[in-house]
Protein backbone atom coordinates (compact mmCIF):
# COMPACT_ATOMS: atom_id res chain seq x y z
CA UNK A 1 0.00 0.00 0.00
CA UNK A 2 1.85 3.68 -0.92
CA UNK A 3 2.10 5.87 2.07
CA UNK A 4 -0.51 8.68 1.46
CA UNK A 5 0.76 12.21 2.88
CA UNK A 6 -2.84 14.16 2.42
CA UNK A 7 -2.24 17.51 0.72
CA UNK A 8 -2.89 20.39 3.49
CA UNK A 9 -5.95 21.58 3.66
CA UNK A 10 -6.23 24.96 2.43
CA UNK A 11 -3.49 24.48 -0.58
CA UNK A 12 -4.53 25.63 -3.92
CA UNK A 13 -2.86 22.29 -5.06
CA UNK A 14 -5.92 20.44 -3.09
CA UNK A 15 -8.19 21.34 -5.83
CA UNK A 16 -6.17 19.64 -8.69
CA UNK A 17 -6.47 16.12 -6.73
CA UNK A 18 -8.04 13.84 -9.34
CA UNK A 19 -8.24 16.64 -11.83
CA UNK A 20 -6.93 16.45 -15.33
CA UNK A 21 -4.88 19.70 -16.91
CA UNK A 22 -5.25 19.28 -20.38
CA UNK A 23 -4.52 23.02 -20.51
CA UNK A 24 -2.68 25.45 -18.42
CA UNK A 25 -6.71 26.98 -18.25
CA UNK A 26 -7.45 24.12 -16.22
CA UNK A 27 -4.34 25.56 -13.76
CA UNK A 28 -5.12 28.58 -11.66
CA UNK A 29 -2.49 31.29 -11.11
CA UNK A 30 -2.22 30.41 -7.57
CA UNK A 31 -1.95 26.60 -8.40
CA UNK A 32 0.63 27.63 -10.85
CA UNK A 33 2.43 29.64 -8.65
CA UNK A 34 2.28 27.03 -5.95
CA UNK A 35 3.79 24.17 -8.52
CA UNK A 36 6.59 26.65 -8.78
CA UNK A 37 7.23 26.89 -5.60
CA UNK A 38 6.61 22.74 -5.31
CA UNK A 39 9.47 22.59 -7.90
CA UNK A 40 12.06 24.60 -6.41
CA UNK A 41 11.25 22.56 -2.58
CA UNK A 42 11.41 19.07 -4.20
CA UNK A 43 14.92 20.43 -6.15
CA UNK A 44 16.37 21.16 -2.84
CA UNK A 45 15.26 17.81 -0.58
CA UNK A 46 15.33 14.98 -3.44
CA UNK A 47 15.69 12.76 -0.44
CA UNK A 48 12.73 13.90 1.12
CA UNK A 49 10.23 13.24 -1.61
CA UNK A 50 11.77 9.93 -3.30
CA UNK A 51 9.15 8.06 -1.65
CA UNK A 52 5.94 10.11 -1.42
CA UNK A 53 4.71 8.14 -4.74
CA UNK A 54 5.38 4.49 -3.62
CA UNK A 55 3.34 2.46 -5.17
CA UNK A 56 1.95 4.83 -7.37
CA UNK A 57 2.03 4.02 -11.32
CA UNK A 58 2.12 6.37 -14.38
CA UNK A 59 1.15 5.63 -17.48
CA UNK A 60 3.14 7.11 -20.47
CA UNK A 61 0.72 6.95 -23.27
CA UNK A 62 2.93 8.34 -26.31
CA UNK A 63 0.95 7.91 -30.08
CA UNK A 64 3.63 9.64 -31.36
CA UNK A 65 7.91 9.70 -30.68
CA UNK A 66 9.42 11.70 -28.08
CA UNK A 67 12.08 11.40 -26.30
CA UNK A 68 12.39 14.22 -23.83
CA UNK A 69 8.76 14.71 -22.66
CA UNK A 70 8.53 10.95 -22.10
CA UNK A 71 11.57 10.88 -20.39
CA UNK A 72 11.11 13.56 -18.14
CA UNK A 73 7.18 12.59 -16.85
CA UNK A 74 8.80 9.24 -16.26
CA UNK A 75 11.69 10.20 -14.77
CA UNK A 76 9.57 12.01 -12.95
CA UNK A 77 7.51 9.57 -11.43
CA UNK A 78 10.73 7.59 -10.35
CA UNK A 79 12.18 10.02 -8.65
CA UNK A 80 8.69 10.15 -6.88
CA UNK A 81 9.05 6.65 -5.93
CA UNK A 82 6.50 5.34 -7.99
CA UNK A 83 6.46 3.07 -11.18
CA UNK A 84 5.82 3.74 -15.40
CA UNK A 85 4.41 1.45 -17.50
CA UNK A 86 3.49 2.60 -20.98
CA UNK A 87 4.06 2.53 -24.77
CA UNK A 88 5.94 4.96 -27.34
CA UNK A 89 4.33 4.76 -30.53
CA UNK A 90 1.61 4.07 -32.01
CA UNK A 91 2.38 1.00 -33.93
CA UNK A 92 2.97 -0.01 -29.98
CA UNK A 93 -0.33 0.19 -29.07
CA UNK A 94 -4.01 -1.36 -29.74
CA UNK A 95 -4.67 1.83 -32.11
CA UNK A 96 -2.98 -0.44 -34.72
CA UNK A 97 -6.14 -2.11 -34.15
CA UNK A 98 -8.27 0.43 -34.53
CA UNK A 99 -8.96 1.15 -30.55
CA UNK A 100 -10.58 4.38 -30.12
CA UNK A 101 -8.26 6.31 -27.64
CA UNK A 102 -11.33 6.59 -25.47
CA UNK A 103 -11.69 2.92 -25.04
CA UNK A 104 -8.02 2.61 -23.86
CA UNK A 105 -8.01 5.16 -21.67
CA UNK A 106 -11.07 3.29 -19.84
CA UNK A 107 -8.53 0.35 -19.82
CA UNK A 108 -5.62 1.90 -18.92
CA UNK A 109 -7.56 3.60 -15.63
CA UNK A 110 -7.85 0.29 -14.46
CA UNK A 111 -4.12 0.13 -14.02
CA UNK A 112 -2.95 3.23 -13.23
CA UNK A 113 -3.17 6.25 -10.72
CA UNK A 114 -2.20 9.11 -13.49
CA UNK A 115 -1.97 9.09 -17.39
CA UNK A 116 0.34 10.81 -19.66
CA UNK A 117 -0.31 11.19 -22.74
CA UNK A 118 0.78 12.33 -26.51
CA UNK A 119 -1.15 12.13 -29.18
CA UNK A 120 -0.91 14.52 -33.27
CA UNK A 121 -4.20 14.57 -33.31
CA UNK A 122 -5.47 18.50 -31.43
CA UNK A 123 -7.77 17.94 -28.80
CA UNK A 124 -6.81 14.41 -28.54
CA UNK A 125 -5.89 15.07 -24.63
CA UNK A 126 -9.47 16.25 -23.84
CA UNK A 127 -11.17 12.75 -24.84
CA UNK A 128 -8.62 11.30 -23.26
CA UNK A 129 -9.52 12.96 -19.85
CA UNK A 130 -13.00 13.05 -20.29
CA UNK A 131 -12.76 9.04 -20.86
CA UNK A 132 -10.23 8.17 -17.94
CA UNK A 133 -11.45 8.08 -14.20
CA UNK A 134 -7.84 9.02 -13.20
CA UNK A 135 -6.01 12.22 -13.87
CA UNK A 136 -4.59 12.59 -17.21
CA UNK A 137 -1.78 15.38 -17.74
CA UNK A 138 -1.06 16.31 -21.73
CA UNK A 139 2.03 15.55 -22.79
CA UNK A 140 1.31 17.36 -26.06
CA UNK A 141 -1.69 17.27 -28.56
CA UNK A 142 -0.54 17.61 -31.80
CA UNK A 143 0.39 21.44 -32.23
CA UNK A 144 -2.37 22.35 -29.87
CA UNK A 145 -1.17 22.25 -25.95
CA UNK A 146 1.50 21.57 -23.96
CA UNK A 147 0.58 22.99 -20.58
CA UNK A 148 4.61 21.43 -18.93
CA UNK A 149 6.12 23.06 -21.32
CA UNK A 150 5.05 26.41 -20.41
CA UNK A 151 5.24 25.29 -17.00
CA UNK A 152 8.97 24.10 -17.58
CA UNK A 153 9.01 27.95 -18.95
CA UNK A 154 7.95 29.40 -16.36
CA UNK A 155 10.11 27.71 -13.65
CA UNK A 156 13.07 28.89 -15.46
CA UNK A 157 11.73 32.28 -15.40
CA UNK A 158 11.77 32.09 -11.71
CA UNK A 159 14.86 30.18 -10.97
CA UNK A 160 16.60 32.50 -13.45
CA UNK A 161 15.08 35.61 -11.92
CA UNK A 162 12.80 34.85 -9.17
CA UNK A 163 9.85 36.50 -10.38
CA UNK A 164 7.84 35.22 -13.64
CA UNK A 165 6.50 39.47 -14.00
CA UNK A 166 8.41 42.76 -14.40
CA UNK A 167 10.13 41.36 -17.54
CA UNK A 168 11.04 42.06 -21.27
CA UNK A 169 10.66 38.96 -23.00
CA UNK A 170 11.85 38.64 -26.52
CA UNK A 171 9.65 35.61 -28.46
CA UNK A 172 11.79 35.35 -31.31
CA UNK A 173 11.11 32.82 -34.81
CA UNK A 174 7.69 31.21 -35.98
CA UNK A 175 5.42 33.11 -33.76
CA UNK A 176 2.80 31.66 -36.00
CA UNK A 177 2.51 28.52 -35.95
CA UNK A 178 4.23 27.91 -32.43
CA UNK A 179 2.73 26.80 -29.69
CA UNK A 180 4.70 26.76 -27.15
CA UNK A 181 5.39 30.80 -27.03
CA UNK A 182 1.42 30.90 -27.89
CA UNK A 183 1.07 29.05 -24.36
CA UNK A 184 3.82 31.06 -22.55
CA UNK A 185 2.22 34.59 -24.00
CA UNK A 186 -1.28 33.35 -22.50
CA UNK A 187 0.00 32.46 -19.66
CA UNK A 188 2.11 35.40 -18.66
CA UNK A 189 -0.43 37.24 -19.55
CA UNK A 190 -2.65 36.04 -16.70
CA UNK A 191 -0.31 37.24 -14.37
CA UNK A 192 0.13 40.37 -15.98
CA UNK A 193 3.41 42.89 -16.07
CA UNK A 194 5.15 41.74 -18.61
CA UNK A 195 6.78 43.65 -22.21
CA UNK A 196 6.36 40.95 -25.11
CA UNK A 197 8.53 42.37 -27.86
CA UNK A 198 7.74 39.47 -30.94
CA UNK A 199 10.84 39.13 -33.09
CA UNK A 200 9.43 37.25 -36.41
CA UNK A 201 9.30 37.90 -40.21
CA UNK A 202 6.05 39.35 -41.70
CA UNK A 203 5.39 36.01 -42.32
CA UNK A 204 5.47 34.53 -39.32
CA UNK A 205 3.92 36.59 -37.24
CA UNK A 206 2.01 36.25 -34.27
CA UNK A 207 -1.90 35.54 -34.36
CA UNK A 208 -4.42 38.01 -33.86
CA UNK A 209 -6.11 35.91 -31.00
CA UNK A 210 -2.94 35.69 -29.01
CA UNK A 211 -2.35 39.61 -29.50
CA UNK A 212 -6.13 39.86 -28.17
CA UNK A 213 -4.74 37.96 -25.01
CA UNK A 214 -1.91 40.68 -24.45
CA UNK A 215 -4.26 43.76 -25.00
CA UNK A 216 -6.93 42.41 -22.68
CA UNK A 217 -4.16 43.11 -19.79
CA UNK A 218 -3.57 46.65 -19.38
CA UNK A 219 -0.35 45.65 -17.58
CA UNK A 220 1.16 44.07 -20.63
CA UNK A 221 2.39 45.39 -24.32
CA UNK A 222 4.01 44.30 -27.01
CA UNK A 223 5.94 45.14 -29.94
CA UNK A 224 6.40 43.51 -33.36
CA UNK A 225 9.80 43.74 -34.93
CA UNK A 226 11.93 41.83 -37.51
CA UNK A 227 15.01 42.75 -36.31
CA UNK A 228 16.96 40.43 -33.86
CA UNK A 229 19.79 42.72 -33.88
CA UNK A 230 18.42 45.26 -33.06
CA UNK A 231 16.05 44.54 -30.32
CA UNK A 232 18.33 42.23 -28.36
CA UNK A 233 20.24 44.59 -25.91
CA UNK A 234 16.49 45.40 -24.57
CA UNK A 235 15.54 42.09 -23.34
CA UNK A 236 15.59 39.67 -19.87
CA UNK A 237 14.53 36.70 -21.71
CA UNK A 238 15.25 35.57 -25.48
CA UNK A 239 12.89 32.72 -26.42
CA UNK A 240 14.12 31.58 -29.31
CA UNK A 241 12.03 29.09 -31.72
CA UNK A 242 12.73 27.27 -35.31
CA UNK A 243 12.23 29.00 -38.62
CA UNK A 244 10.89 26.06 -40.65
CA UNK A 245 11.48 25.98 -44.27
CA UNK A 246 7.83 24.02 -44.49
CA UNK A 247 6.51 27.45 -43.53
CA UNK A 248 7.67 29.52 -46.75
CA UNK A 249 6.03 29.76 -50.02
CA UNK A 250 9.66 29.80 -51.87
CA UNK A 251 13.35 28.69 -50.72
CA UNK A 252 14.82 32.04 -51.44
CA UNK A 253 12.17 33.60 -48.21
CA UNK A 254 13.24 31.11 -46.75
CA UNK A 255 17.04 31.24 -47.30
CA UNK A 256 17.34 35.64 -46.37
CA UNK A 257 15.16 35.28 -43.31
CA UNK A 258 16.74 31.80 -42.05
CA UNK A 259 20.54 33.47 -40.37
CA UNK A 260 18.10 36.75 -39.78
CA UNK A 261 17.25 34.10 -36.85
CA UNK A 262 20.13 32.42 -35.49
CA UNK A 263 21.46 33.25 -32.30
CA UNK A 264 25.51 33.27 -32.09
CA UNK A 265 28.21 34.76 -30.22
CA UNK A 266 28.31 38.23 -31.94
CA UNK A 267 24.44 39.17 -31.47
CA UNK A 268 24.60 37.80 -28.01
CA UNK A 269 27.77 40.61 -27.44
CA UNK A 270 24.67 42.86 -27.84
CA UNK A 271 22.70 41.23 -24.98
CA UNK A 272 22.44 42.56 -21.34
CA UNK A 273 24.98 40.42 -19.13
CA UNK A 274 22.03 38.20 -17.42
CA UNK A 275 19.63 37.74 -20.02
CA UNK A 276 18.27 34.26 -20.37
CA UNK A 277 18.43 32.48 -23.77
CA UNK A 278 15.80 29.84 -23.72
CA UNK A 279 14.67 27.43 -26.38
CA UNK A 280 11.41 24.90 -25.82
CA UNK A 281 13.82 22.32 -27.58
CA UNK A 282 14.83 20.36 -30.55
CA UNK A 283 16.84 22.94 -31.77
CA UNK A 284 17.98 22.75 -35.23
CA UNK A 285 20.48 25.64 -36.06
CA UNK A 286 19.01 28.43 -34.64
CA UNK A 287 21.50 28.50 -31.43
CA UNK A 288 24.62 28.43 -32.37
CA UNK A 289 26.20 25.25 -30.33
CA UNK A 290 28.60 27.98 -29.31
CA UNK A 291 25.89 29.56 -27.27
CA UNK A 292 26.19 26.88 -25.14
CA UNK A 293 28.64 27.70 -23.20
CA UNK A 294 27.40 31.10 -22.38
CA UNK A 295 26.09 31.61 -18.94
CA UNK A 296 22.89 33.16 -20.48
CA UNK A 297 22.01 29.58 -22.02
CA UNK A 298 19.25 28.33 -20.73
CA UNK A 299 17.49 26.14 -22.13
CA UNK A 300 19.17 23.14 -20.53
CA UNK A 301 17.98 23.99 -17.43
CA UNK A 302 14.19 24.08 -19.05
CA UNK A 303 15.09 20.79 -19.40
CA UNK A 304 16.07 20.16 -15.37
CA UNK A 305 12.94 22.85 -14.65
CA UNK A 306 10.22 20.09 -17.17
CA UNK A 307 11.08 17.34 -14.85
CA UNK A 308 10.84 19.27 -11.55
CA UNK A 309 7.48 20.96 -12.35
CA UNK A 310 6.22 17.30 -13.63
CA UNK A 311 7.67 15.69 -10.47
CA UNK A 312 5.15 18.52 -8.55
CA UNK A 313 2.12 18.40 -10.92
CA UNK A 314 2.32 14.42 -10.57
CA UNK A 315 2.19 14.16 -6.99
CA UNK A 316 -0.20 17.04 -7.03
CA UNK A 317 -2.94 15.14 -9.27
CA UNK A 318 -2.74 11.75 -7.42
CA UNK A 319 -2.80 13.60 -3.76
CA UNK A 320 1.13 12.63 -2.62
CA UNK A 321 1.96 16.03 -0.39
CA UNK A 322 5.68 16.93 -0.36
CA UNK A 323 6.90 16.09 3.46
CA UNK A 324 7.53 19.29 4.99
CA UNK A 325 6.60 21.28 2.77
CA UNK A 326 4.97 24.84 3.42
CA UNK A 327 2.89 25.92 1.33
CA UNK A 328 2.69 29.41 -0.14
CA UNK A 329 0.04 31.95 1.12
CA UNK A 330 -3.36 30.07 -0.25
CA UNK A 331 -4.33 32.53 -2.51
CA UNK A 332 -5.89 33.25 -6.28
CA UNK A 333 -3.04 35.90 -7.98
CA UNK A 334 -5.99 38.15 -10.27
CA UNK A 335 -5.07 40.16 -13.05
CA UNK B 1 -44.91 41.14 -51.35
CA UNK B 2 -47.46 39.37 -50.31
CA UNK B 3 -47.59 35.47 -49.55
CA UNK B 4 -50.24 33.17 -47.65
CA UNK B 5 -50.00 33.45 -44.15
CA UNK B 6 -49.47 30.15 -42.27
CA UNK B 7 -51.96 28.86 -39.60
CA UNK B 8 -49.23 27.39 -37.02
CA UNK B 9 -45.75 27.58 -37.16
CA UNK B 10 -43.20 30.23 -36.93
CA UNK B 11 -41.75 33.37 -39.21
CA UNK B 12 -38.03 33.64 -39.30
CA UNK B 13 -37.82 37.15 -40.29
CA UNK B 14 -34.64 39.76 -40.93
CA UNK B 15 -32.52 36.92 -42.22
CA UNK B 16 -29.58 37.84 -44.14
CA UNK B 17 -30.44 38.93 -46.97
CA UNK B 18 -29.56 36.05 -49.69
CA UNK B 19 -28.66 33.61 -46.66
CA UNK B 20 -32.40 31.56 -46.18
CA UNK B 21 -31.47 28.42 -47.73
CA UNK B 22 -28.26 28.60 -45.69
CA UNK B 23 -30.39 29.05 -42.26
CA UNK B 24 -32.51 26.05 -43.67
CA UNK B 25 -29.96 23.65 -44.30
CA UNK B 26 -28.01 24.88 -40.34
CA UNK B 27 -31.85 24.69 -38.58
CA UNK B 28 -31.72 20.99 -40.61
CA UNK B 29 -35.53 21.85 -42.30
CA UNK B 30 -35.43 20.30 -45.68
CA UNK B 31 -37.67 22.43 -48.58
CA UNK B 32 -38.24 19.10 -50.45
CA UNK B 33 -40.53 17.95 -48.06
CA UNK B 34 -41.61 20.86 -45.50
CA UNK B 35 -44.57 23.21 -46.28
CA UNK B 36 -42.43 27.00 -46.55
CA UNK B 37 -42.32 30.59 -48.49
CA UNK B 38 -38.88 31.71 -48.79
CA UNK B 39 -39.02 35.55 -49.30
CA UNK B 40 -35.84 36.75 -50.28
CA UNK B 41 -33.69 40.08 -50.69
CA UNK B 42 -36.77 41.76 -50.00
CA UNK B 43 -36.99 45.60 -48.34
CA UNK B 44 -35.97 46.11 -45.09
CA UNK B 45 -36.16 49.55 -43.09
CA UNK B 46 -33.53 48.42 -40.49
CA UNK B 47 -30.90 46.64 -43.14
CA UNK B 48 -31.63 47.54 -46.48
CA UNK B 49 -32.74 44.05 -47.94
CA UNK B 50 -33.35 40.72 -45.76
CA UNK B 51 -35.33 37.55 -46.59
CA UNK B 52 -38.27 36.06 -44.42
CA UNK B 53 -38.98 32.51 -44.15
CA UNK B 54 -42.33 31.31 -43.04
CA UNK B 55 -42.57 27.47 -42.19
CA UNK B 56 -46.03 25.55 -41.39
CA UNK B 57 -44.98 23.43 -38.32
CA UNK B 58 -45.40 22.66 -34.92
CA UNK B 59 -42.01 21.53 -34.26
CA UNK B 60 -39.65 24.14 -32.89
CA UNK B 61 -36.74 25.59 -34.25
CA UNK B 62 -33.52 25.36 -32.52
CA UNK B 63 -32.96 28.69 -31.84
CA UNK B 64 -29.18 28.44 -30.53
CA UNK B 65 -28.44 27.23 -34.25
CA UNK B 66 -30.19 30.40 -35.01
CA UNK B 67 -28.74 32.74 -33.09
CA UNK B 68 -25.29 31.09 -34.66
CA UNK B 69 -26.17 31.59 -38.37
CA UNK B 70 -28.27 34.46 -38.57
CA UNK B 71 -27.70 36.52 -35.31
CA UNK B 72 -30.13 39.27 -36.65
CA UNK B 73 -32.86 37.01 -36.89
CA UNK B 74 -36.49 36.98 -35.21
CA UNK B 75 -38.96 34.49 -34.55
CA UNK B 76 -42.59 34.94 -34.85
CA UNK B 77 -44.49 31.39 -33.38
CA UNK B 78 -47.95 31.68 -34.98
CA UNK B 79 -50.69 29.47 -33.40
CA UNK B 80 -54.12 29.59 -34.73
CA UNK B 81 -53.25 32.35 -37.92
CA UNK B 82 -52.00 34.34 -35.26
CA UNK B 83 -48.64 35.76 -33.61
CA UNK B 84 -48.37 34.07 -30.10
CA UNK B 85 -45.02 34.87 -29.25
CA UNK B 86 -42.14 36.45 -30.83
CA UNK B 87 -38.13 35.26 -30.18
CA UNK B 88 -35.43 36.99 -30.54
CA UNK B 89 -32.34 34.64 -30.83
CA UNK B 90 -28.99 35.70 -28.98
CA UNK B 91 -25.72 34.00 -29.11
CA UNK B 92 -25.31 31.04 -27.74
CA UNK B 93 -22.31 30.06 -25.50
CA UNK B 94 -21.89 26.26 -27.25
CA UNK B 95 -23.45 24.82 -30.09
CA UNK B 96 -23.12 21.11 -30.19
CA UNK B 97 -23.76 19.32 -33.60
CA UNK B 98 -24.76 22.18 -35.85
CA UNK B 99 -21.26 22.24 -37.96
CA UNK B 100 -18.11 19.95 -38.32
CA UNK B 101 -14.63 20.95 -37.44
CA UNK B 102 -12.30 22.12 -40.48
CA UNK B 103 -9.05 20.91 -38.67
CA UNK B 104 -8.21 17.93 -40.60
CA UNK B 105 -5.34 17.67 -37.26
CA UNK B 106 -8.48 17.79 -34.89
CA UNK B 107 -9.27 14.99 -33.15
CA UNK B 108 -13.01 14.78 -34.05
CA UNK B 109 -11.96 13.62 -37.50
CA UNK B 110 -10.40 9.95 -35.99
CA UNK B 111 -12.08 9.64 -32.92
CA UNK B 112 -15.19 7.51 -33.68
CA UNK B 113 -18.57 9.42 -31.16
CA UNK B 114 -17.03 12.36 -31.00
CA UNK B 115 -20.04 15.09 -30.82
CA UNK B 116 -18.93 17.95 -32.72
CA UNK B 117 -19.10 20.92 -30.08
CA UNK B 118 -17.73 24.78 -30.44
CA UNK B 119 -17.73 27.41 -28.01
CA UNK B 120 -18.16 30.83 -28.49
CA UNK B 121 -14.80 33.09 -27.94
CA UNK B 122 -15.40 36.25 -28.81
CA UNK B 123 -18.81 38.39 -29.02
CA UNK B 124 -17.39 40.92 -31.85
CA UNK B 125 -16.97 40.26 -34.32
CA UNK B 126 -18.52 36.68 -33.36
CA UNK B 127 -16.12 33.95 -33.39
CA UNK B 128 -16.84 30.34 -32.28
CA UNK B 129 -13.92 27.65 -31.48
CA UNK B 130 -13.73 24.34 -31.51
CA UNK B 131 -13.74 22.64 -28.23
CA UNK B 132 -11.29 19.91 -29.06
CA UNK B 133 -8.81 21.91 -31.14
CA UNK B 134 -9.73 25.51 -30.95
CA UNK B 135 -9.92 26.19 -34.49
CA UNK B 136 -11.85 28.81 -35.64
CA UNK B 137 -14.96 27.74 -36.74
CA UNK B 138 -16.04 28.63 -40.48
CA UNK B 139 -19.93 29.10 -41.97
Amino acid sequence: MPVVHPSPSGSPLSDLIGSSVVTLDDVSTGQILELLHQAQYIDAHRSTVAHICDGRVLATLFYEPSTRTRLSFETAMLRLGGQVIGFAGAQLSSVSKGESISDTLKTVSNYVDVVAIRHPKEGAALVASRAATVPVINAGDGGHMHPTQTLADLATLESRFGRITDLTIGLCGDLTFGRTVHSLIETLCRFGHVRFVLISPPELRTPRYVLDRIDANPTCSYTEVDDLTAAIGDLDVLYMTRVQKERFFNEDDYLRLRDTYILDEDKLRLSKPHMAVMHPLPRVNEIAAEVDRDPRAAYFEQVKNGMLMRMALESAVVGDALPGYEPLEAKEVRV
Amino acid sequence: MEVTSINNGIIIDHVPAGQSLKVLEYLRIDPTDTRLALIMNTTSDRFGSKDIIKIETRHPVNVDVLGFVAGQATIDVVRGGRIVDKITPTLPEHIVNVITCGNPRCVTTSEPGLDQMFHLARRDPPEFRCDYCDEKAKI
